[in-house]
């Protein structure tokens, strides 16, 4: 068959390309606007922090929440980490006796993480499981409050599934219990509509390289009425009403702000576009490959995420056939360690089908031919590889 | 306009604004496995190298952090745990405020610790010295190799802020003999946005922001890749010799009645001028309709002047709040100094016939 002549990226849950148009919007703040936003006592400071405060807005406007409830961060682990972390600490320093900090399997690293973290402080992490589809049964949640609970954390999209939960049902019942509500929206913003009073949201992290924005940058929402208070992660210069200190770095911040607006601006017509991609994959997959099994809920999943088990050959052994092909095995960051994913392990996937398991990650700049030859690749590959054990 | 503001932030080096544009078109995940990843992941490791190279460590002891303040939180956070704190009294905030409640080593008239005082805070049992190499205010330089030898015959670890000696003056993290040493991206000509903390291996792996396992496990999150190749850039451009151009600055302001604060060695970019009697908010203010860009000390959490607890503890008294900062970019020309003494001889004479 013919090879491409190029890498052909489905990795965008991973991490996007920045839009051109984000690039362009970021280069006169790299070179000749390079004032410290800080700086307020020159014109040079003000004009950066006028261009701080306008990406603020912008980001704000994505998730229908006020520009000053949004502080800004190197990027989602970093966010999700002072959500977590912040909260607890926060509660511990006023003497709120809640312990309990509800999550869920299927959560990035950071999150799992953060929350694992504070059992050497004196918290109580609960991680719930989720269904075969991915999703968390609402009434798995109420279960686990009835011990009292300081916040549950749940992300809006899977990293590896794409699957979306219901936030809006989960955070009515975490509020029925007087439990914050934080959600991890990297993988969701720019994919599906998030609305921060829809969604009830006290607390939202947000990523700008997930979102076609470049890598260094993030966002944090913390609700103001009723007001969520937090413990900042470290103090330094006091920026960002001292919640995150450090120069804020006004060209990624302006990069992120620009995502945002493409986001808001371009969300139904990249979805619908991106909709039509990932099913004219799976149909040619399947076409070739009936027994291909596709992992977590097909309809509450974002339009750009497809996880499929291959019926016989390892994951590993069809990216070392089709190398021109940029699709992950695993999430991104622990794909450096050989170990089944344990986002799938809760779905239930034994280790043999983890190991048979690619992630494709569908994007604003793929094109129908690449989805083709992705496609092709593909199922040349797996009918040339050896199987593997099941 | 002129641009006296460089410990604020330095202009992007040509150099630094290539490499960023070249590397944001490396689309991909640094951990990812695929080819995109590895492109990216090579970006990432070769901007360690030169990195590392230029400051004297070994690429596996540097860590990416988000900036300076982050990468001194992380040093007193994973240094400090278990160690009695010390901290020099002209420290940055980004230290002050990671330790709160540390003993205070304290400075000379001229800014320089005292490393008498010093051996006395080292003799009460292990513990974590925070000293500046050079200070954001006045440029005065740490004798850091001195407290180093100090500190490893007390059993006692060294972290240096050398956010604003990097790109300055010669920094060597081997020769310095420290425990660990932060430097800013943005500080030295590079992007805004990434930092780097050098750790020795003796130290155990105790993260701020967990998750993902990047950065062998001291620092989670994907790390920016274009701002680091940026980064890198800047660091390995040539450093910049201003001396010449901050004496001539020093002495236009001195003729005009200002005194310099600080002494001993200094960075050659920076000064630091009282004008006695001139509140250095109306200073700054002057001088920037003036177009001239100068600062009243930190440039952080801003808006407000707030009295610089630097030339507090060097006994400046009410010069303290009459100081301002000048600090030469790397790009900076003999027309700026002309241009600043014109607007500081300018402001001088206004004040001092308001005065009059």
């Amino acid at each position: 068959m013919q090879r491409p002549n190029r890498p052909i990226y489905l990795d965008n849950q991973a991490t996007t390309p920045c839009d051109p148009r984000v690039v362009q919007a970021m280069l006169p703040w790299f070179t000749e606007r390079f004032g410290n936003p800080h700086s307020a006592e020159h014109a040079m400071g003000r004009e950066a922090e006028a261009a701080v405060e306008a990406a603020r807005a912008e980001v704000a406007a994505l998730i229908g929440a006020e520009a000053r409830e949004l502080v800004l961060t190197s990027g989602a682990t970093e966010s999700n980490n002072i959500a977590i972390k912040g909260a607890a600490r926060h509660a511990l320093a006023v003497g709120n006796p809640r312990r309990r900090i509800v999550t869920v399997a299927t959560e990035h690293k950071c999150v799992l993480e953060s929350a694992a973290d504070l059992a050497a402080e004196g918290f109580e992490p609960v991680i719930l499981p989720v269904s075969p589809d991915g999703l968390l049964d609402p009434a798995v949640l109420e279960a686990a409050l009835s011990v009292p609970t300081l916040l549950v954390s749940v992300m809006a999209v899977n990293n590896e599934t794409g699957v979306i939960q219901n936030l809006a049902a989960l955070s009515a019942v975490a509020h029925a219990d007087g439990a914050l509500f934080h959600s991890d929206a990297a993988q969701a913003l720019g994919k599906i509509p998030v609305d921060v009073a829809r969604d009830g949201i006290d607390l939202l992290s947000i990523s700008g390289h997930k979102l076609y924005g470049p890598k260094g940058v993030g966002a944090l929402y913390v609700r103001r009425r009723p007001r969520v208070r937090l413990a900042a992660l470290f103090s330094g210069g006091g920026q960002e009403r001292g919640l995150r200190s450090g120069t804020l770095p006004t060209p990624l911040i302006v990069g992120l702000g620009e995502a945002c607006r493409i986001a808001g601006a371009d969300l139904a017509a990249d979805m619908a576009r991106i909709a039509n991609l990932r099913d004219r994959l799976l149909t040619t997959l399947r076409g070739a490959l009936p027994d291909l099994i596709v992992n977590g809920s097909l309809s509450h999943r974002i339009a750009g995420n497809l996880n499929v088990t291959f019926p016989r050959s390892s994951a590993a052994a069809l990216m070392r056939a089709a190398p021109e092909l940029c699709v992950s095995t695993g999430s991104a960051c622990s794909s450096a360690e050989i170990e089944p994913s344990y986002v799938l392990a809760a779905l239930g996937l034994d280790a043999a089908a983890a190991a048979r398991t690619l992630r494709f990650g569908i994007g604003r700049f793929t094109s129908a031919a690449d989805i083709d030859m992705a496609a092709a690749l593909l199922i040349d590959a797996h009918a040339t590889t050896e199987p593997i054990e099941a | 306009m002129t641009y006296l503001d460089a410990n604020a932030t330095e202009p992007l080096r040509p150099e630094a604004r290539a490499a960023v544009i070249a590397a944001l078109d490396v689309a991909g995940n640094p951990a990812s496995v695929h080819a995109s990843g590895r492109a990216a992941r090579r970006v990432l490791e070769q901007a360690r190298e030169d990195i590392a190279a230029r400051f004297g460590a070994r690429p596996a002891q540097i860590v990416f952090t988000s900036g300076g303040t982050e990468a001194d939180a992380l040093a007193v956070h994973a240094l400090g745990h278990g160690r009695r704190l010390i901290i020099g009294a002209t420290e940055h905030d980004a230290i002050r405020a990671a330790a709160p409640e540390a003993a205070i080593l304290p400075v000379d008239a001229r800014g320089v610790a005292d490393l008498a005082a010093l051996e006395t805070l080292l003799a009460a049992g292990p513990a974590l010295l925070c000293l500046m190499l050079a200070n954001n205010e006045t440029g005065v330089i740490q004798p850091v190799a001195e407290a180093a030898a100090l500190c490893r015959a007390h059993g006692a670890w060294l972290h240096v802020d050398a956010v604003q000696a990097g790109g300055r003056m010669a920094v060597d993290f081997a020769a310095l003999g420290v425990t660990s040493l932060a430097i800013s991206s943005h500080k030295l000509g590079g992007p805004a946005g990434a930092g780097a903390l050098l750790l020795d291996d003796a130290v155990g792996i105790r993260p701020l922001i967990t998750g993902g396992g990047q950065e062998r496990g001291w620092r989670g999150g994907t790390p920016p890749v274009a701002v680091i190749a940026g980064f890198a850039a800047a660091a390995t451009a040539p450093t910049v010799e201003l001396a010449g151009l901050r004496d001539q600055i020093e002495a236009a302001a001195v003729a005009c009645g200002a005194m310099v604060l600080g002494g001993g060695p200094r960075l050659s970019n920076t000064t630091c001028l009282a004008l006695p009697g001139a509140r250095a908010e109306t200073q700054v203010i002057a001088l920037d309709l003036a177009g001239v860009r100068v600062s009243a000390g930190a440039a952080c959490s801003s808006g407000k002047v707030a009295r610089s607890h630097v030339l507090a503890a060097m006994g400046a008294g009410a010069l303290a709040g009459e100081a301002i900062r000048v600090s030469l970019p790397w790009n900076a020309t003999p027309g700026d100094a002309r241009a600043f003494a014109d607007a500081y001889q300018a402001m001088a004479g206004r004040l001092a016939r308001r005065a009059a």
